[in-house]
Formats: structure tokens, sequence, C-alpha cells
């Protein structure tokens, strides 16, 4: 029944592995690690509306968008006769946690099963131990450079957004971006030597370099994003929702994924301090926790000397922001930490949100539209529209939600 | 400078011109039935006639569907809300609350105090459309069942949340007799419900209310039940149908010439940017050969007046149809029906009868069968001999057509059948979910609000070019997408062929899933009326990638396959009615509410020649036999009464009280002790019922949450109102580790809904509500941890007496699920001596709630079998590895039951499972994999708010009718 096709040794030299593109800015530098690590890697951008329909065909229709997608993707890459099933692997996130992501990865090999590519070893890519593949290994090396690869994505990305909106010459950033991707994946791929005191120089360079653009602050409706992580992030998810906003003439401001990344080791610490448990997995926890904690304060710290620039908010701090408002143990998919996205989007003068779901999240009905009404009793001008995003929810439905949105937003301006 | 406002809606197309003191001085309401553009341009030229000396405007577009045109001719766009509230605040000052219906869309906009500013989400009727659709469905026009609804004199329960709910609701009170005055009444207080209960989301509605849009200002009778709801009058004020196009007229900004504007709009076309599949038909002659392959498979027909000897009678008492068969012994047909039902079966049939009588006085009807939702009054009123389910009439008739057919499909009106045939016996059955019927009538609904009947509509598609890809979704999303792609330019015909292509997509993908196109096999046999459409018998064929067979007779092959088997199994002779009795015949019907049980069952009296009565909307046996359900082979049963031995003792510490849903169904044993041992008195909420729902149903914020999630609400305020001042539910990540699996969750509503309750519950304020994150999974730290929750607020208890009162609790926990197997096994050891099924109800501990599971136990236990639940029998497998993630407490034991049961002749298993629940997603088909690798039938039932047990009786007698 369980069709579980291990990833071996073997496989590495002889397989290209397929990874889905959630993050659009770091999933490219994320490629390059990999190869550097021996890895044959390919990010999937297919897109087209075949890949709705593979998902349709493959998963069951009721399960989440992001799966049906990702899913999607992959089937979609398989059949288009570009990759050679024998010598393919694949390449999926695993969670570990009480949401139905964590199962995707069995939805991924009972889809190849029915779609005729038994044959294709899945590799887990999860921090819980869940499964283990004699090929592949999230060492501590690898785990170090895709820390360093999410970080110089969620700082291109932070200022990306908020900087293209007031660029006075257009095109000027996203062409800094491209640059810099480029720049740092070539030096990803040739790192050798991983130091974090290089991380804390080139953050401090990028943010530098950004600075240096021309800007001219026009007052904007300054809009917020947050919601369940793929769709959140993904476009091919959202309907290409950043895209959209900015074409309403919006600032947008994406939380990056480094917070995620802290919410989910401090989780393991939370249940400990919750419900008891074992000292030694806390002493880990903590290390890898401070560990990722050192990247975030680069990324702060280089932020916070422009007065333009609007840093990330510290990972402490969100935390404390939600208390009173949902409790730290609640962890499954994003957690209270969407909840402290939102608020600390109102503080920091984002106060217009869209929080992004597929339909029928399950944790998003807790932590998204379930504490919408509280945030707004907290801070009566957060303007918050949750939008849900399924293979059938339209466009033109969820446009026009957002344009109420933002109509109320303008008017504030 | 004058303004122009331009609403253009889902359905309609509004228009306003204000002159320079904002009066009216034009407006226009019209239907646009999706020709947008061009009525756009006809009302831009009505305008310039009206107005022959302006040639300058201000010009603005709202609604919904306007967004393409706005573009195209470069006038601003204005949110149809943002609108509404522009135009409230210079027309209706002092209002303080607005809600406005329109075609699709539901809005309430709180104008006072923080202003907020609401919309239906995606997933929701209760709005113009769908009284449209439940109009069309009574046979009444909207404005028809307004006066009706004025007349009635009960409401019944009908589903709000989405039209398919709701239609699955109305048809069998249709069926079962209930009057049209009470069902239209019952349709706009569904309305009510669902703008009340899905967008005030615990906002007190209060203040100046007033009313908007189509279907408030057109159906008084609608106000009138929003007034009743609110408790309090609200108003509709002139020229409610123009809020949006008067509020964009005053956003407008922009001046524009009209001629100009006109000439934009005459060009705009959005040129084809939406995603178009393969055509059903390239040319003529295609679809000559497709039509002449389709003739062959045929039947003789002759008339009653060649009728020699014995006939046979077969009836197919639909949910929107009534279809009869009279057959020779030669199996030719001699005569045949098909008309709607028009809301009951009887005098329909009353009707055929006599016809039938009249046309050949002599003849000899030597055996009769009726099949379908209207069974049992059909075979009442008109004493037919033979009733039998559905999925046996339709297979007796097929192997007529195809004998060695591998699988059946027959899509009618508002179910879809699938059956998949192995070794001449039904092998699988696939019925559509509630949620997922996109069949006959959804067609015609969309054909009639485009403006066609369906024939004319379903011809359209057959050449389309570039039919719309539009997803297999149910109606309600259909409903937008098809809005996109007329905002995207798709022609009616492209609209028309997407829609039948979305019908096959919804069966196969949707329903049937099957895990390759070859697991149906290559001998299909398609039926049902339709498949007399041939734009979606084509879209079967190409999207299968087969030739089936459509049988000529295709609609009527229930009734013909109840004739088939009314000659089979002839008792000549009939007890059909006699012509002399029919003549007299008569039938009343009146309503009352059973007073059996705490069920309180709207029951359905039918009176047949002022004697016989036939009662339906009934659970259990009690209203016929007036004898108590006999529960002794029921483990729901059993669970429920176990839970209520718990009694409420006097403590030093008071009352704390707890909410009996989700977990707690099965956590109650533990707290109980737990906290009666500590000193507390010990307090759960009543019964759920409708009415506690529905007191905490304004506290909901996300509507697509799971029924039994939603009936928390209504727990707590109960709680509330009984004057507890401390009600404990907690949060629990994680549940017991009973079984060894990779994980011991809870699912995230499951583990968190108490956060919801607490953020959005404004009842709690002055309750003590204590919904701490709890792990019980860890026994030896759970003392210590609660303690210290429980200490701060009740300082006299000791950490030694929560240490007794914590291993007393898990021990109370184990004594309550020991007496649960060990019921299990009694019943299961009792239905064997008694040669009794056994039916496996699987599903989560508070399926066991009667107002979520609807008695489905009972109807169950109804039909002879023993029942048992999932949580008696999961202990007796070893390991068992499904093939995914087997991370959740609840769904581990489900996946062992089956287990255990593929080794158990007499054992089946029926899942239950909520609609929403999104973790089923992943369960119901590992679940459905289990089983049919051990060769057992997998039964699924979606059950929601209110479900529809017709559909249910008919699922489970298919799945006796194969064992």
């Amino acid at each position: 029944m369980a069709n579980h096709i291990e990833f071996t040794k073997e496989m590495k030299k002889t397989h290209t592995i397929l990874a889905p593109y959630m993050l659009e800015t770091q999933f490219d530098m994320l490629g390059e690690i990999m190869k550097s690590f021996g890895y044959k890697i390919e990010i999937l951008k297919n897109r087209s509306e075949e890949v709705v329909q593979d998902g349709l065909m493959y998963v069951h229709n009721d399960t989440c968008y992001p799966a049906l997608l990702v899913i999607g993707q992959m089937i979609h890459a398989l059949k288009s006769g570009k990759y050679d099933p024998d010598t393919t692997a694949l390449m999926i996130t695993q969670t570990g946690g009480g949401c139905r992501a964590s199962n995707y990865i069995h939805l991924l090999r009972k889809a190849l099963v029915k779609a005729g590519f038994p044959q294709v070893p899945v590799i887990s890519i999860n921090l819980s131990g869940l499964e283990k593949n004699s090929g592949f290994s999230l060492s501590l090396p690898l785990i170090a450079r895709i820390m360093a690869c999410l970080v110089y994505g969620d700082v291109l990305m932070l200022l990306k957004n908020q900087i293209t909106p007031y660029e006075v010459n257009k095109g000027e950033t996203v062409k800094k971006v491209e640059e810099w991707k480029k720049r740092l994946s070539e030096s990803l791929y040739a790192n050798v030597h991983f130091s974090l005191s290089k991380v804390y120089e080139n953050i401090d360079k990028i943010v530098s370099d950004f600075a240096a653009i021309e800007i001219n602050k026009t007052p904007k409706v300054k809009v917020g994003v947050v919601g369940e992580i793929y769709v959140k992030y993904s476009s091919l998810g959202n309907n290409n929702l950043e895209e959209f906003l900015a074409s309403q003439d919006c600032e947008v401001m994406l939380p990056g994924v480094m917070g995620f990344m802290l919410f989910k080791v401090d989780n393991r610490l939370e249940d400990i301090k919750l419900y008891g448990g074992n000292p030694f997995k806390k002493l880990v926890c903590t290390i890898l926790f401070n560990f990722f904690k050192k990247f975030e304060k680069a990324m702060i710290d280089a932020f916070s000397k422009y007065p333009q620039f609007t840093p990330p908010m510290p990972y402490e701090h969100t935390k404390e922001n939600v208390k009173g408002v949902i409790g730290h143990g609640n962890k499954m998919g994003e957690g209270w930490l969407l909840t402290g996205e939102m608020i600390d989007l109102v503080q920091m003068g984002y106060e217009n949100i869209v929080c992004a779901q597929p339909f029928g999240c399950l944790p998003n009905h807790i932590c998204g539209k379930g504490m919408v009404r509280k945030i707004r009793e907290l801070y009566p001008e957060a303007n918050i529209v949750p939008i849900d995003y399924d293979p059938s929810a339209t466009r033109v439905n969820q446009e026009n939600r957002i344009k109420l949105m933002l109509s109320i937003a303008k008017e504030k301006l | 400078m004058y303004r122009i406002g331009f609403d253009i809606g889902s359905t309609t197309l509004k228009c306003v011109v204000l002159d320079e003191e904002n009066n009216i001085v034009f407006s226009s309401y019209d239907r646009h039935l999706s020709q947008i553009k061009e009525k756009s341009v006809e009302l831009l030229n009505k305008i310039k006639e009206a107005l022959p000396d302006t040639k300058e405007y201000l010009f603005a577009i709202s609604g919904s569907a306007g967004m393409g045109i706005s573009e195209s001719a470069s006038v601003p766009f204005v949110q149809e809300v943002y609108a509404t509230r522009a135009a409230a605040n210079k027309f209706l000052p002092g209002s303080d609350v607005i809600i406005e219906l329109g075609g699709e869309d539901a809005k309430i906009l709180f104008l006072k105090g923080s202003c907020e500013v609401r919309m239906n989400g995606t997933c929701a009727g209760g709005t113009g459309a769908f009284i449209d659709q439940m109009a069309t469905l009574l046979k009444l026009t909207p404005t028809e069942m307004n006066e009706y609804a004025s007349k009635h004199e009960r409401i019944y329960t009908i589903a709000s949340r989405c039209g398919v709910f709701a239609k699955s609701d109305v048809q069998p009170l249709l069926n079962q007799g209930a009057n049209k005055y009470d069902i239209s009444a019952s349709i706009f207080d569904a309305v009510v419900n669902q703008t009340i209960g899905g967008l005030a989301q615990g906002r007190v509605i209060e203040g100046n209310v007033v009313y908007l849009g189509g279907p408030l200002t057109f159906f008084p009778t609608l106000r009138a039940l929003f007034d009743k709801a609110l408790e309090r009058r609200g108003t509709c004020p002139e020229n409610s149908l123009y809020y949006v196009a008067l509020g964009a007229a005053l956003c407008a900004d922009k001046a524009v010439d009209i001629a100009l504007v006109t000439e934009n709009i005459e060009k705009y076309s959005a040129a084809g940017q939406f995603n178009t599949l393969t055509p059903l038909f390239t040319s003529t002659e295609e679809y000559a050969a497709f039509t002449k392959r389709h003739k062959k498979a045929t039947v003789n027909q002759k008339t009653l007046s060649d009728a020699t000897g014995k006939v046979f009678l077969g009836i197919d008492a639909g949910s929107t149809t009534v279809k009869t068969v009279i057959i020779n012994e030669d199996e030719e047909i001699l005569y045949s029906t098909y008309s709607s039902n028009s809301g009951n079966p009887v005098p329909v049939i009353k009707n055929i009868l006599t016809d039938i009588y009249t046309q050949k006085p002599d003849i000899t009807i030597a055996s009769c069968a009726v099949t379908g939702y209207g069974e049992d009054i059909v075979k009442n009123a008109f004493g037919i001999d033979f009733g039998i389910v559905e999925t046996v009439a339709h297979f007796t008739a097929a192997k007529k057509f195809m004998p060695d057919v591998e699988f059946i499909i027959d899509i009618g009106g508002q179910d879809m059948k699938c059956f998949k045939i192995k070794n001449g016996a039904i092998d699988n059955i696939y019925l559509n979910e509630a949620c997922s019927s996109g069949c006959g009538s959804f067609l015609q609904t969309f054909a009639n609000a485009l403006g066609y009947d369906i024939e004319e509509f379903s011809k359209k598609g057959l050449f389309a070019k570039n039919p719309v890809d539009l997803g297999s979704r149910c109606t309600v999303f259909m409903n937008s997408s098809v809005k996109q792609a007329q905002k995207d330019g798709a022609t009616v015909e492209d609209i028309s062929a997407g829609l039948s292509m979305s019908v096959v997509k919804n069966a196969i993908y949707k329903v049937i899933r099957p895990s390759s196109k070859d697991a149906l096999g290559k001998r299909i046999v398609v039926q049902g009326g339709t498949f007399l459409n041939d734009a979606v018998l084509r879209a079967f064929e190409q999207e299968m990638g087969v030739e089936v067979i459509r049988p000529s007779i295709s609609a009527l092959m229930g009734a013909y396959g109840a004739a088939l088997y009314a000659k089979k199994k002839c008792k000549n002779p009939s007890t059909i009615i006699t012509e002399n009795a029919l003549k007299s015949f008569e039938h009343t019907v009146k309503t009352v509410n059973c007073s059996g049980c705490t069920n309180n069952c709207l029951l359905t009296i039918n009176t047949f020649d002022n004697n016989r009565r036939f009662i339906s909307g009934n659970r259990c046996e009690r209203p016929i036999t007036k004898k108590s359900p006999d529960n002794s082979l029921n483990l729901y049963a059993y669970k429920n009464y176990l839970l209520s031995q718990y009694k409420s003792e006097k403590g030093n510490l008071g009352k704390i009280g707890i909410p009996m849903g989700l977990n707690m169904y099965e956590m109650y044993p533990f707290w109980h002790k737990f906290f009666t041992l500590l000193g507390f008195e010990v307090v759960p909420s009543p019964k759920s019922s409708r009415d506690l729902y529905l007191k905490g149903q304004s506290t909901i914020p996300s509507d697509t949450v799971c029924f039994p999630a939603k009936l928390m609400h209504g727990h707590v305020k109960e709680l509330c109102d009984m004057g507890i001042k401390t009600i404990f539910y907690p949060c629990m990540t994680y549940n017991f580790e009973d079984i060894a699996s990779d994980n011991h969750y809870n699912c995230p509503v499951v583990a968190y809904y108490p956060e919801v309750i607490e953020s959005n519950c404004t009842f709690l304020e002055g309750v003590d509500f204590i919904y701490n994150y709890i792990g019980i999974h860890r026994k030896k730290d759970f003392p210590k941890k609660i303690f210290a929750i429980l200490h701060s607020r009740f300082p006299s208890i000791t950490l030694k007496a929560v240490q007794k009162a914590s291993v007393a609790a898990y021990r109370e926990r184990d004594n309550y699920l020991a007496r649960v197997r060990a019921r299990g096994k009694e019943i299961i050891e009792h239905a064997r001596e008694e040669g009794k099924h056994i039916i496996v109800l699987s599903g989560r501990p508070y399926h066991i709630d009667g107002e979520i599971n609807h008695g489905i136990d009972k109807l169950i236990t109804a039909f002879d079998t023993a029942l048992i639940s999932e949580d008696s029998i999961s202990h007796l497998v070893p390991d068992v590895r499904p093939g995914v993630l087997d991370q959740w407490t609840y769904h581990s034991r489900l996946y062992r039951a089956a287990k255990y049961i593929t080794t158990q002749k007499d054992m089946d298993l029926v899942q239950l499972v909520s609609f929403g629940c999104g973790v089923d997603a992943i369960t119901t088909d590992e679940v459905r994999s289990i089983l049919e690798e051990g060769n057992k039938i997998y039964t699924q039932i979606k059950i929601d708010e209110i479900t529809n047990l017709g559909a249910v009786k008919i699922r489970l007698r298919s799945l006796l009718a194969t064992l």
C-alpha cells in the first residue's frame, strides 16, 4: 500500500531531483546550494492550467489547494516527457505538525502510483526525523547554508517590496534583486567553508546597495499579506496577489520566512514548557533556536541602519504581541505566528491585511479567521480581509473583496 | 456636472443618472442575461436619448461583473460595498446597519461605531440566485413564492449554507407532501439565517436597519422574516435597488465623454483569456456519426393497445421527475411517461394510472415495482407490489442493453449514481455528496439563468469553438466561474459546452475518483436524463476515451428496471389499486411534530382514502409502531447512555461547566471524574439541538468550519445562560497515546477551537473561561501542569488532591473505553446469534451526537442490522501501517477498524464525514483503499448542519442490497 521508494546513494549520482517553487526569491538560490552538495536539482516552474488539472485528477479534491498545486506541478512535469521517470526523484517538505501538510508526501506517493510513476522516489525534507533516505541527508552544514539562503531571500524580498513602489527609475530594484540573486547563488555554490560573519557582511552589503536606490516616498496604501505559507508566498497559489496589489498602487509587506523557521523550532520548546519533556531535546532545540536567531539579528541590524526601511519585527516581539490573543501552544500550520504577524503588521503601519488561506484550511479557521474579531477589538484600525484560494475560487471574486479592503484603506490615506 | 453610476451585478444591470443636486434624473433596472457589453451600450444610448444636451458626465462603474468593462472603457471602478456605503451616508443618514442582498452576493454594512463591511465568502448561497433556483424547484415565480410565503404556518429547517444543500432539503419536503406556503417561507428563513449567521460574525445587528437590493425590495415576506429574526423593524427605502449605482455615481470623479465611452465599450471584447478545452464536435458530419451510433441502443416500443396477456409496471419516483414504464412479457415497452413530479409524486402517478386504465380498461397488470425517492409513499398510496432500491433497478435495466456491463453511470436531476459491476453483481457504489451535485438540475438552472431552456442551451454547446474550462466544483463555485468567464468574454455557446464538460469531470473526478480511467472498464452504460443531453454524452466519451452505450430510454432506465424486476418477481395477482378504487382515491397531507423523543422530527402524515396513513420524516419507527426504538444493538445509543450516567454531585468549589461537543464526547468521563474528586459540581451543557445551535450561530467567525465545531458556540452559550461562572474547555494539541502510530494529534479544529470560542463569544464576559493548553498525553507531567492552572484560580486546591484526582481520571477514562469495547463485543455476539449483519459506523467521538448524525444510527438499526463504533474494534488488530502519515488519534482508529473489518465476513463499514473536515480528505481515501484491498465496499456519508436522510437511506439500502 505504502509505496515508499528510498532515495539511495547511487541515485544521488543518477537522478535529477525536482522541487516545488514556493518562495520565489529564496528557492532559486536554494537550488544552487543543493547543487554544491552534489545533488542534481531543478526547481519546478511549470504553471499552466494543466498543472491544476493534473492536481485535480490525482489528488483528492477536498485536499488543500497547495497540495493540489505542488503535486499537480510534479505530475505535470513527469508527464511532460522532459524527465526520464527512471532517473528522476522528487523533493517535498514535511513539517510533521498536526495539519494536513505533513501528509502531502503520502498524497504525492499515491498520486505517483495513480499516474503511472511508481518508481519515482520522493525525498522528505523535515527536521522531525520522519523519513530517512540514504542518498540524502539534511546535514548541519547544509542546514546552515539553507538558513543563509532563506535569510538572503527574506532580505531581498523585503527590500524589493519596500523600494519598488517608490523607485524613481522604474525597474531598478527588480534588476538589483536579480543581480544579487545571481551573485549570492554563485558565492553559495563556491562557498566551501561556511561562516556566519560572511552572512552578516553580505546582508550589510545588500542593504546598503539597495539604500542607494533613488526613491520618492509618496503616500501609498500599505498592505500586509499573511496566511498559509504556500498561498502566502507562491504566486501560483495566490493568483499573483503581489502583482495585483502592485497594480492597485499599494506597497506590500510580506513578513519573511525566518519567523516561520524560528516558530517551528520554538514550538518544540513551547511544547516542553506546556506539557513537560526531555531536557536533552530542550537543549538541542535551544541551540538550534539561538543559531537561527543569529540570522534574524543580521537582518534586523542591517535594516535598522537605514531610516527609510522598515526592519522585520524580532521574533520575541511577535510572540509577546499575541499574549492574551492566542496561546503559544497553538502550533499547527502557521499557528499563533499568523495572528502575531497580523498584529505586527498593524503596529508597523501595514494595517490593511490580506489573510490568504487555501479554502477549508483547518488551522486558519482558528489563527486566521478566528482571530480577526479580537485583533480589531485591540486595533480598531486593522482592516483585514480573509481570502480563500481554491482551484475554482475565481479571481474576480477574490479581487473584488480585496478591492473592498483597499477602498476603505484609500479613504484613510 | 451630471453623474452616471452603473451597477453591473451577476444578473442585473442597474444605472442612475444624477443631476447637480443629486436628484435622480434617469434610472434603469434590467436583467443583462450575460450580454453585458450589449446591454451597457444600449443603456448609454438610452441616456443619450433622454438627455440629448449633455455630453460629459462624471462616470463610475461598480458591481462584481463590472470590472472588465470598467477597465476597457477607462471608466473608474468602485467596489460595490463601498459604493453602497457612500450612497447610504449621503441618502440615509441615521442608519446603523445595512443589509443588502444581490444576485449572488450578500453584504452587511455596520455604519455606526467602528465601521465594518462584510461580504459573503466564496462558499455561500442565500442570495437572489439561490431564491430563483428554489423558486424553479417549486415551480413558482419568485414573486409567487413571496406570496406563498406570506401565508405560511410553519417553518421547516433548511440548510442555508448553499443552494445545493438547501435543494436536497427542499426536495424531500416536497416529496413528503409539505405544502408550498411553508416551504417558500422556510426558504426565505434560510436566507435570513445564512445572512445573519454568515456575515454578522459575532457583531450584534441593532439600531436602524436598512434593507437594500433586489430580493429585499421585491419580497416583503423576506423582509418580514428578517424583522422577526432581528427583533426590530427595518426599512426598505425608496430606490433600494439602486444604492450601488447611486454610490458609484457619487464616487465618480472622472469626467468622461459619453460618446467616447460608448465607442470604447463597443470595441471591448475580452479576447478569449479564459482557459479553453477541446470542442465537442468540430463538424456536423462528426455529430451525425455520433448520433447514428447511439441510436442503436434501443428497445422495441409498442403501444398499450398492443397489450395481450400480462403486463408489468415499473415506476421511478425520482427527486424531480416521475417516470413510468409498462412492458409486456417480451420486455417490449408498451407505455411510458416522463414528467416532473411537481413537488409531489402522488397526484402525478394517480393521473398516470387513470390514463392507463382509460386507455386500456381490460389491462392486466400482473406485477409492479417502484423505486426512487418517493418509493415508500407511492408504494403505500397505490398498493405497489415491490419497492426496490435504485441501484438494483438501474443495474437490472442496464444488463438488458449490455449483459457484460462493467460500469454504470447514471446522472439524474439531483443524483449521480455509479456502480461498478464485478462477476455479475454490484461491487461498488459511488453516489454524489451533497456538496458536489453537478447534475441535471444544475445545468437547467444555469440554462434558465442565462435565459434559455435546457435543450436549446445544451445544443448551443455542441459546436462551441472554445469551451470554457470551468473546473469540477459544486454549483456555488460554478456560479463565480461562469461569472469570471463572462467577464473574460466567453460566449453562451462556450459556457454551455464548458458546463456540460464540468458535469462530466465532476462525476469522474469528484464522485468516482478512479485510480485510473481504465479502472472503470471499457463496457460502460450511461443513463439518466442528463445523458440524453448529447453535449454531456460527448464530453463523457471524450474524457474517458471510450465509446459507451446510451440506451434510447436513458431517462427511463429506473422505471424500466423496476418493470423488469416486477416481471421477474411476479406475484400474480398484483395488489395495485384497481380502476374503481382509483376513481375515489383521496389524498390529504398534514404535518406534525413528533413528540416521541427529543429529536422532535417533523412528520408528514399522508392519508389515503381516509384510512391508510403514511408517515414520513421520521428517523425511527416510534411514530409508526408507537414503541421506543430497540437500542439493544446500537452502540451509539449505549455511548450516549454511558455519558448520561455521569451525574453531577454538589461540591464545595462550586459549579464548573463543560461544553459537550467535539473531543469532550470522549474526554467527559476523564474530566468528570477529575473535577468531581477535586470538589466541583460538574455541569455539562444540555443536549445539542437546533435551537442550541442557533443561539450561538451569530458568533461563528468562519462559515466553512465543520458543523460539530460550530455547534460548540451554542453549547458555551447555553452554559452562560445557565449562569455558570466557570467553564472548562482546554486546548489540546495532543490526544491519548492509545495506538502505536506516527503521532497522536488532535485535528487543528478539535485541538484549538477553545481559542475561537474565547475570541468570538462575547457572551463569555464575566465568565472564567479556562482554555489553557493541556497535555493529557504526558501522564506524569499532567498533574503538575494542571495544578498550576487551577491553583491560581482556586487556592484551596492542593497538588496532592490533583495528583489523586488525576490517577482516578485516567482510570475512569480506561473504564469508559473498556465498557464501550465490552458492549461492542456483546453486540457482535448477539448479532451473530441472530444472524444479523453488523455495520461499523465510524467517525469521531462527537458523531454520536444526534444533532450531528441526524439519527443515522437509528436509521441503520431500523434496517435490522447491528451497529457498533470504530473505537470498539480498533484495538483488535495488532499493527496497521497505513499508506499515509498516521498522526491523528481519532483517525488512527479508523484505519485499524477498517483493517479489522476486512477479516470479518459479516461486518461493513460506513464512515460519517462532517462537511468541511479537511482531515477526512486524507482518511476517506485511505480507509477506502484498506477496505477495497480486503474486498469490502466503502460507504461514506457526508453530514452537515442538515442532512437529507432520503439520500442516506438510499445509500444504506444500496450497501445492504449488495451483501
